[in-house]
Order: C-alpha cells, then sequence, then structure tokens
C-alpha cells in the first residue's frame, strides 16, 4: 500500500506539469490580455505593463519562470487585475472561506444524503421511500443559482433572520451551505438507496439475516459498508468540486471565495490568479482520487494494489 | 511672468466656503443616532492605489481614502480640495496651486506640494506601469509622454514644489478644462514613505495611510470595504457620517433583494424593472443623468466592409433605429435616446440642429433611409449584409436584436456576433468588426472626453472614421476663447458622416434610502464624497 501510494504521488508531479503547461498555453491562446481594456492602452503604457508582468518574453520562458517562482519559492506571483495582491494573497484570504462552507455542505449532503438513502432503501417501496426519492429528485432539479435567490429572499426579506450575504460570522454560512450541499445530497441519497438495495439483496445479507442478527446491526454493520463503495467513488470528485467553490454561491451570497475569483480570472484574463487556481484544484483533484483509491482498499478487502 | 488669479477671470466657480463642501445640514433636522452609509460594488475592487486604479468603483473609494486639489460638488462644480485655489499664467501653460496648510495625512504628517510631485512622477514612471498613465498625457502635463514612453527621467515631469504649500504644473497646450481634470483619483497624492516601508501592501488596511475624510478600516476582497471617520483630515468637524461600508454582490438582482431588507442604502435598479419600481417606491427609486453614451461604432477603415465607406449607407442606419423603442421599451430608466455623441447633460453643452433628430419623425426617418439606401445601391434584389457585434449582456443583446429588426426594414441584414467582453474588445481594437457595441464614459464634465475620441489620433477610434476637418475643429478647440461652438461644429459634422450610430445616453437608475441625504443629484460624474453626506432619522 505504502509503495502503491508513494507511486502516485510520483505520478502526481508530472501531472501536475502537463497540467501547467497545457493551461498556460491554451490560457495565452484565448484572445485578448489582461490589459484589454474598452479605452485602449497607448503602446507605450502597454510596453510597460508587458514588461512589468513578463508578458514581453517568449511563452517558455514565462513557463520556466513560472514553474521555477512556484518551486523554490512558492510564488505564484502578482495578480494581473488586482493589483495590489498576489495569488498567494488571494488565494489566502478567499481558500479559507470556501473550503468552510464546502466542508460543512459535504458534511450536510454525507450526513442527510446515506441517512435519506438508506432509510428508503430499507423501507423500499413504502410512503417513506417515495418521500425521500421525491425530496431528493426534488433538491436536484432545483438548481442552485435558482435556489439561492429564494433563500435570500424568504430568509432575508420576508422573514428578517438571516444576513442575505458576506461572511462575518456563522449565521453568514447557513444559506450558502443550504444551496451548495443540496444538490450534492440529493445525488448521494440516491446512489445510496440503489447500492443499498443491490446489496441487501445479495448473498451475505441473507446469511447473515439467516443467522438470525437483529436487522439494525445487518444494515450497519453488513450492508453499509459495501453499499458505500460507489458513493464513495461519487465522494471523491464532490468534495473537491465543493472545497474549491461554487461560482453560483460566491456571487448570490457575496462570500468572497475563491470560485468567484476563478471565473473572474478566466474573464478577466487575469493569467497569475487563473493559473494559481487551477493548480490548486488540480492538486486537491489528484490528491482526493489517491484518498478514494485506498479508502476503496479498505472498504473492500478484494481489492488490493 | 504675469500672474492673474484664476477666481476673479474664470467661468467656474470655486466655492471658498468651508460649510459648502462638508454636510451641510439644514437646521431642525433630527441625525439619525448611527451616521453609517453602506453601497453597493458590482465586483471586487481590483486596487486601493490611485495611480493604479482604472474602475468607477475604485473611484468610489479613492475619494473617501484620499483627497486630490479639487473636489466636486453636487452639481458637478469644483470645490477646494487640498488646493484652495490657483493661478493661471497669461500664455495658458503654467498653473500655480496655492495649498491648504491644515491638510493632514492620518498618520499625522501634513501633506505638502512634494507629495503631489512624487504621485504625479508615480503615475507617468514606466515603473509604476500605470493603465492610467495616459491620463498624465491626457493633461497635457510637460514631458508626460516621453517619461512614459522612458524617454525622459521621470525628475522631468513638468510638476514642481515651489515650497510645501505652492505646487506649480507646467502643460504643453492650453486646456480650458484642465482645473476639472483634476478631481481624478489618479491625480490623488499618496505618501511615498508608506509607499517604501509597505511596498506592494501599502494598500491593505492597516498599512494605509490617506489623507481624505476617511480611513480604511477593513478590506475583504470581493466581500466588503469598510471606512471610518479620520479625525486627522482638515474638515473632520464638519464630517457627519462615520462609517462608510461597501459591499460587494456580484449579481444586481440579489443587490436588490438585500437593499430591499434594509442592508444597503443604495443600489443600482436591474434593467427593466425602474418602472415598477417607481410606482411602488417614489421617493426612493431615483433616476439621474449618466456621463456615458452608448453607440454602434462602424468600421470605415481598410478592414471593414466596403458598403460602410458610403455615407449614405451609414447615415441610414442611423435613421433607421428608433431609439425611442430602445430607451422607453427595453431600458425603461430614464435613459435618453441620443442623435450625438456627447451626453446632452455634460456641463455648457448644447447639441446642434441635428436634422434627422430634430425635423423627422420615425416614418420619415425611415423613408429618407430608403431612398438613401436606394442611392447606394442597395435594395430588394442587392441586400446589404453585415455583422452586428456586442459583448455578453442581456441588455446589449435585447438592443441588438431590436436594431437588427429596424435595420431590416431598410434592407440591412444585421447578423448578430456575441463575444465575451475581452474578445468583443480585441475585435474592436483590431478592427475586426462591420458594426460593434460601444460605450464610452467621461473622464470629466467637459463635452472634449467625448469629441477628442473621434480624432484621427486619439487611440480610440477603432472604426478609423479619420477626417482632417474634424481633427483641425477639435485641435481648434483647445485654444479657443470659448470652445462650445466648435464642439457644435463637431457634432454636426459627425451627424451628418455618421462614423457611428449614437443609440442611447445612459442614466444612473438607482434606489436610494430616503433617509441619506447630501449625495449628488445634477453630477453627471455621479462623484460622492462620504463627508458629504449624512442620515436623517426616521420615525420608528
Amino acid at each position: 500500500m505504502l509503495s502503491y501510494t508513494l507511486k502516485r504521488i510520483a505520478i502526481a508531479i508530472p501531472t501536475l506539469l502537463v497540467l501547467i503547461v497545457v493551461s498556460f498555453v491554451l490560457m495565452h491562446a484565448a484572445p485578448g490580455g489582461p490589459f484589454t481594456a474598452e479605452r485602449q492602452l497607448p503602446p507605450e503604457v502597454l510596453a510597460n505593463l508587458n514588461a512589468k508582468y513578463g508578458l514581453d518574453q517568449p511563452l517558455w520562458r514565462q513557463i520556466v519562470t513560472y514553474v521555477w517562482n512556484i518551486v523554490s519559492a512558492f510564488d505564484f506571483g502578482p495578480s494581473f487585475v488586482y493589483k495590489d495582491r498576489t495569488v498567494n494573497q488571494i488565494i489566502a484570504q478567499g481558500f479559507p472561506i470556501t473550503l468552510t462552507y464546502g466542508l460543512l455542505s459535504f458534511a450536510v449532503a454525507v450526513i442527510a444524503g446515506v441517512s435519506l438513502g438508506v432509510v428508503a432503501a430499507i423501507r423500499h417501496n413504502s410512503a417513506v421511500d417515495y418521500a425521500a426519492v421525491g425530496v431528493s429528485i426534488g433538491a436536484q432539479v432545483l438548481p442552485n443559482f435558482v435556489m439561492a435567490p429564494i433563500l435570500v429572499l424568504v430568509f432575508t426579506l420576508w422573514l428578517g433572520w438571516l444576513p442575505g450575504g458576506g461572511w462575518q460570522g456563522p449565521e453568514y454560512w447557513i444559506m450558502p451551505v443550504i444551496a451548495l450541499s443540496t444538490s450534492f445530497m440529493a445525488s448521494i441519497a440516491r446512489i445510496t438507496r440503489s447500492s443499498m438495495l443491490e446489496v441487501l439483496t445479495s448473498n451475505h445479507i441473507r446469511t447473515a439475516r439467516a443467522k438470525g442478527l437483529p436487522e439494525r446491526r445487518v444494515i450497519l454493520r453488513h450492508a453499509l459498508k459495501p453499499a458505500m463503495l460507489p458513493v464513495i467513488s461519487y465522494l471523491g470528485p464532490a468534495f473537491v468540486a465543493m472545497i474549491t467553490g461554487s461560482v453560483v454561491v460566491d456571487i448570490y451570497f457575496s462570500t468572497g471565495g475563491i470560485g468567484k475569483a476563478f471565473v473572474d480570472s478566466a474573464l478577466n484574463r487575469d493569467y497569475a490568479v487563473m493559473m494559481g487556481v487551477t493548480i490548486l484544484v488540480g492538486a486537491l483533484t489528484i490528491a482526493f482520487n489517491l484518498v478514494v483509491d485506498i479508502l476503496y482498499g479498505w472498504i473492500d478487502p478484494k481489492i488490493r494494489y | 511672468m504675469k500672474m492673474r488669479t484664476f477666481l476673479a477671470s474664470s467661468a467656474i466657480a470655486i466655492g471658498l466656503a468651508a460649510s459648502a463642501q462638508a454636510a451641510s445640514v439644514p437646521d431642525g433636522v433630527t441625525l439619525a443616532d448611527e451616521q453609517t452609509y453602506t453601497f453597493w460594488l458590482l465586483d471586487a475592487i481590483k486596487s486601493m492605489d490611485p495611480q493604479i486604479n482604472t474602475d468607477v468603483e475604485g473611484s468610489d473609494i479613492l475619494r473617501n481614502l484620499f483627497e486630490g486639489l479639487y473636489n466636486e460638488d453636487g452639481d458637478g462644480n469644483l470645490t477646494p480640495g487640498v488646493a484652495l485655489d490657483h493661478t493661471l499664467s497669461d500664455d495658458g501653460l503654467t498653473y500655480t496651486f496655492n495649498l491648504r496648510d491644515d491638510a493632514k495625512w492620518s498618520n499625522g504628517e501634513p501633506v505638502t506640494a512634494q507629495d503631489f510631485v512624487y504621485s504625479w512622477r508615480r503615475l507617468a514612471d514606466p515603473a509604476t506601469a500605470s493603465e492610467y498613465a495616459w491620463y498624465m498625457e491626457l493633461m497635457q502635463v510637460e514631458n508626460a509622454a516621453e517619461i512614459i514612453a522612458g524617454e525622459k527621467p521621470i525628475e522631468e515631469l513638468g510638476v514642481k514644489a515651489i515650497d510645501d504649500h505652492t505646487l506649480e504644473v507646467k502643460i504643453i497646450t492650453p486646456l480650458p478644462y484642465f482645473p476639472q481634470m483634476l478631481v481624478h483619483g489618479s491625480t490623488f497624492p499618496i505618501l511615498q514613505s508608506v509607499v517604501e516601508e509597505y511596498g506592494d501592501n501599502w494598500t491593505q488596511a492597516g498599512n494605509l495611510v490617506g489623507n481624505g475624510a476617511y480611513n480604511l478600516t477593513e478590506h475583504q476582497l470581493g466581500e466588503r470595504v469598510v471606512m471610518t471617520k479620520n479625525d486627522t483630515y482638515w474638515d473632520a468637524e464638519n464630517t457627519v457620517i462615520d462609517t462608510l461600508t461597501a459591499l460587494t454582490i456580484n449579481d444586481n438582482n440579489q443587490a436588490l433583494t438585500r437593499y430591499l431588507a434594509g442592508e444597503l442604502d443604495r443600489v443600482q435598479i436591474p434593467a427593466g424593472q425602474y418602472p415598477r419600481l417607481k410606482e411602488e417606491y417614489p421617493d426612493q427609486a431615483i433616476s439621474t443623468p449618466y456621463n456615458c453614451s452608448y453607440i454602434y461604432m462602424l468600421n470605415v477603415g481598410d478592414k471593414g466592409p466596403e458598403a460602410l465607406n458610403d455615407k449614405r449607407v451609414r447615415q441610414a442606419m442611423a435613421y433607421a433605429i428608433d431609439r425611442d423603442v430602445i430607451v422607453d421599451r427595453i431600458l425603461q430608466g430614464g435613459q435618453k435616446p441620443a442623435y450625438n455623441w456627447t451626453h446632452w447633460a455634460i456641463a455648457d453643452f448644447e447639441r446642434p440642429q441635428i436634422p434627422y433628430a430634430d425635423e423627422m419623425d420615425q416614418p420619415q426617418r425611415i423613408e429618407a433611409a430608403k431612398k438613401l439606401m436606394e442611392e447606394a445601391g442597395y435594395g430588394a434584389d442587392n441586400p446589404l449584409t453585415l455583422r452586428l457585434q456586442y459583448n455578453t449582456s442581456d441588455d446589449h443583446k435585447k438592443i441588438a436584436i431590436a436594431a437588427s429588426q429596424m435595420l431590416k426594414a431598410i434592407g440591412v441584414n444585421a447578423e448578430l456576433d456575441n463575444y465575451e467582453w475581452k474578445i468583443h474588445t480585441d475585435r474592436m481594437q483590431n478592427q475586426d468588426f462591420d458594426m460593434a457595441r460601444y460605450a464610452w464614459c467621461g473622464d470629466y464634465n467637459e463635452a472634449s472626453t467625448y469629441l477628442d475620441l473621434m480624432t484621427s489620433y486619439s487611440g480610440h477610434n477603432n472604426g478609423e472614421w479619420f477626417n482632417d476637418q474634424y481633427d483641425k475643429i477639435m485641435k481648434d478647440s483647445k485654444t479657443a476663447e470659448d470652445p462650445q461652438p466648435l464642439y457644435k461644429e463637431a457634432e454636426a459634422l459627425l451627424a451628418e458622416e455618421m462614423p457611428i450610430i449614437p443609440i442611447y445616453h445612459y442614466a444612473k437608475v438607482d434606489m436610494i434610502n430616503p433617509a441619506i441625504k447630501g449625495l449628488p443629484q445634477n453630477n453627471v460624474q455621479n462623484t460622492w464624497y462620504g463627508k458629504d453626506l449624512y442620515r436623517v432619522a426616521t420615525e420608528e
């Protein structure tokens, strides 16, 4: 297991390098640049800007310099658009916010989703099942860009219970977490339910029941673990998607998170921020795919590396 | 050099009474206990560095943290800032500013003429690489262009501290509106020692030292900016609002909901909602003229379609567009139909008689347009097909669809091309367009901020309509005793040649909390200062 893990980490480095090079080239291939503005800059002003940000260098040298600064000093450079901030500062401010609502949403989605799925599977074809399926389908088809304004309308404007946006304390976390977790919760519930239904008809469950084990023990001890396999393969990427932020949550709740910064950086051609967040998301994706694979081995002894 | 006082000879009135510019609370008004003002930002503030900022929203913040030579009042007139007044040499090239001696930085140090010298040099300095360096060129400050191009050292910039409280500025051509240009944020002073101490981090809350009425206490990028009253400000005694808060809300509708929930004191009204809100909240929904014009720029250059080289085609297209429909049915926010380039509310500007605007109604315009198209050789059997390019936005799309329908009536087939903002801009600047949506917002309250753009040498004339007569008119206007007749002439020429199709003049359409007083009502730049505001108590 250790050698497998080390091998995967070793592969991760060239993967990230490829990600950097491809993103870098694609980014520069897009028309327009960070200093393209409605009022066109005089050539001498543009030249000064390009010189300051190294954009006057050939592309290969820009990439080499960029990678070297990261490796040698963990320096992702200055933002081209938020000019009095570095990429490190932007990520250091935005990522903890995103991480907070992402982790909370993940916890809510997993706990609620798995519970809902298990209950629906156990009470298969009962009113409880239909209700659970109804709730999860409802949650899934209601996109968060529709839910977010509705939440603000209800909880801020009509009831006056919660602040409509911002990031100043726990009361600001509630609506973003609801908006972000709902559709993930629905997916988890549906995957859990169908997987659980399948497991419940398998031989080892029949054996467990034949032994006369109480139903509670059958479900929690013998059914839940194997039923979680497809859920876990879904959770890896879902976890990364949640903690790296949601542009919808950031826009509608003004959290100041990294999701909005990422989309803005693409629209603004803020090369440095775009690269920084791409690398962050890329590294997290690689890391959590590895975590999922290791979890597989732990859950299902049939899987060996 | 013979000096004459500016105040004695100029048409621009500078109010000298201190009370004229701070919050002037009328007698009998009960102020609210909590003096706060919370306003809306569509986007995160890109920079709080006066010489780096390029955004209108950034300027709204900067005006409260820093103070330049002059400020503006609610009607757009100049009022003293750090400068009390100035004198102008007879040749119109040397301005000498008399700075107040009670202006202080928020760390207690006095604001001096050297601070302006440092900041203006910094704006032009190639090492600063300011996107607004060109503003120093626009101000015609001596040697600015050469310094930006790296051909001269920054010390040769035409700005000099005669003593601590006297600043001399030399410009290369007389500019009647030079004092107005000093309201702009990029001319604000900053403190050299602070920049040197903190480097690029000097604009962070806690580091930033300003000379404005407020201090920066918190800046969460993309979330909020909080500013609190600065006790070292020379007019702190008359500053009423204690806390200014700017909330970033990227979605306009969401911002409106939060305004209605009482979280904001001012927010922009999303397009199309003004009539409804005006009816529901007559004392809160407010539309005021705003210094921008919306046009379709036509590409008459080498890369443009041949048909657009024919003046008759350009005129016909301009005639065919029914601006009333766009303004009354699509925008619905008090915008005005535009038949000329300069915004109608610009100070002292009066547009000339324009035949298609003043002498025809829409059916007549369409008749005339059809005839022009026919003369130019286009018609049912020889239709003209053009591409109409716009950047991603619901409003631009609606207007483009409407315009293409209107153009169809005269046999012009406008195919819509939608691009993301940067690509749209890039294509325009490379002349890869036939006709394209464009808007220009004036830098100051004077017609040349629009008219200069259409000169062959402006650098922004993307449609490449180069006209010697126009260039001459604009050059002459710089030295004219009264430039207004020349501006009229320039507009008449534009209406005749029609290199751009004016569509509408902007309005600022906002919901404003009626408890907030002192916001400008008649200032096309919507230049506002937190120090001029106050919040009255509401009966609750």
